[in-house]
């Protein structure tokens, strides 16, 4: 008997972001269309795994989801022990469009979730020309902070723990059991203050209500897929970017913050229409 | 409300060597109906109903009795189905010294979630 692999590979990539040498690890897996996938604050592209073991998805396009500096496989740069990690527009939007660049992807789609779902709207407005399309999930122009972020990185606090019990309850209390405690293991790993880093874009210098109104779908199409149990990212959010960009938004039953890894089957069901769009534009 | 909290959590083993390292007692607040429930190393050791003159407590949730009602349902409707999704929504108070309800969040979560295990069997 041969050995069951996944069709996925992994690997790492070598490549400058924001001007310094990074050691980058990347998944991928089928052909076609490539589909840069970005997973959400204080995880790695571990959720993107369900699609990319799903034939239905991979048949007709590249699905690649690389883990950002700090997250995963992906080391911070050298000498990231003398400052405090922490996510900015300006940074994120310049590391997405590199990192597609040391990967020569043409036009790719990007798809990003919650913290990828905000992204994905400053890169409607400020790099439409580079990308086929674009995927907002729990994508919403704005989320006030709800809680202290400060104790999300503490020494007598544990950061996984705590990390993975603020982030529990976005999960769809129908989500199966084990796609929740996959999604909150993710969170369990994550390395100290990089949640916490990541919130400081999600929450307070991602903050994209100003510019919602520039972004045209004509330069580049823009969809919505938002879970009804999503209370950080929320359904009213979503529909808000909807009615003022004019993309298509869909609220998604029976899911919540991370539908690609609480629940990928589900999930799937809802990205497959999308995806059909996409091929035939 | 609570009258099952105590022999849910205590008939949890999983739960119990999740908390424990937790040893506090805390406020639930349904309205004006207080309750001071006491943990030992995990179990819930006491259920006490108020009046109180003077309690003494590490950290109270204070939500009015049709959200806790809400919140207990075995499928709660969407927005209810957390604690951090009330106070997102200013619906429930967390406050107090939060360090053992932070440091145990998963665990507090799940104790406070059990009320809902009756009706779902």
């Amino acid at each position: 008997m041969s050995p069951r692999f996944e069709p996925i590979t992994g690997r790492y990539l070598h490549c400058e972001l924001l001007g310094k040498p990074h050691r980058l690890y990347v998944e991928e897996a089928g052909g076609g269309i490539p589909l840069l996938c970005l997973h959400t604050a204080g995880a790695d592209a571990r959720q993107y795994r369900g699609l990319m073991n799903d034939k239905r998805v991979t048949e007709n396009f590249r699905v690649i989801a690389f883990d950002m500096p700090w997250h995963g496989k992906s080391s911070p740069p050298a000498g990231w022990q003398d400052e405090e990690y922490q996510l900015s527009s300006r940074d994120y939007v310049r590391m997405i469009v590199e990192v597609a660049d040391a990967l020569e992807l043409d036009k790719p789609v990007a798809m990003g979730c919650s913290i990828g779902g905000r992204i994905v709207l400053h890169l409607a407005c400020e790099q439409a020309e580079r990308f086929r399309a674009l995927i907002g999930l729990e994508s919403a122009a704005y989320t006030a902070p709800y809680y202290d972020l400060s104790w999300l990185s503490r020494p007598d606090v544990h950061g996984g723990m705590v990390c993975a019990g603020v982030v529990s309850g976005l999960i769809a209390p129908t989500a199966p059991s084990e796609g929740r405690w996959e999604t909150l293991w993710h969170y369990m790993q994550s390395g100290p203050g990089v949640f916490k880093g990541d919130l400081h874009f999600y929450m307070i210098d991602g903050d994209i209500r100003g510019r919602v109104d520039t972004i045209d779908i004509k330069r580049c199409p823009l969809f919505l897929l938002t879970g009804e149990y999503d209370y950080s990212c929320t359904a009213e959010g979503t529909l808000d970017v909807a009615k003022r960009t004019g993309a298509p938004a869909t609220i998604m039953k029976d899911l919540g913050h991370f539908p690609m890894s609480e629940n990928p089957e589900k999930f799937v069901g809802y990205l497959l229409p999308v995806l059909e769009k996409i091929r035939n534009l | 409300m609570l009258d099952t909290i105590a022999r849910r959590v205590n008939a949890d083993a999983n739960l119990i060597r999740r908390g424990r390292f937790v040893d506090t007692t805390f406020m639930v607040a349904i309205g004006d109906a207080y309750t001071l429930i006491r943990i030992q190393e995990g179990r819930i050791a006491s259920v006490t109903p108020g009046p109180f003159i003077t309690p003494d407590y590490s950290f109270a949730l204070r939500a009015s009795r049709d959200v806790w009602e809400k919140f207990w349902r075995p499928l709660p409707p969407l927005g209810f189905t957390d604690i951090f999704a009330l106070v997102k929504q200013k619906l429930m108070k967390v406050e107090g010294d939060l360090h053992p309800f932070m440091s145990n969040l998963l665990y507090f979560k799940d104790v406070l979630a059990a009320p809902r295990r009756e009706a779902k069997r």
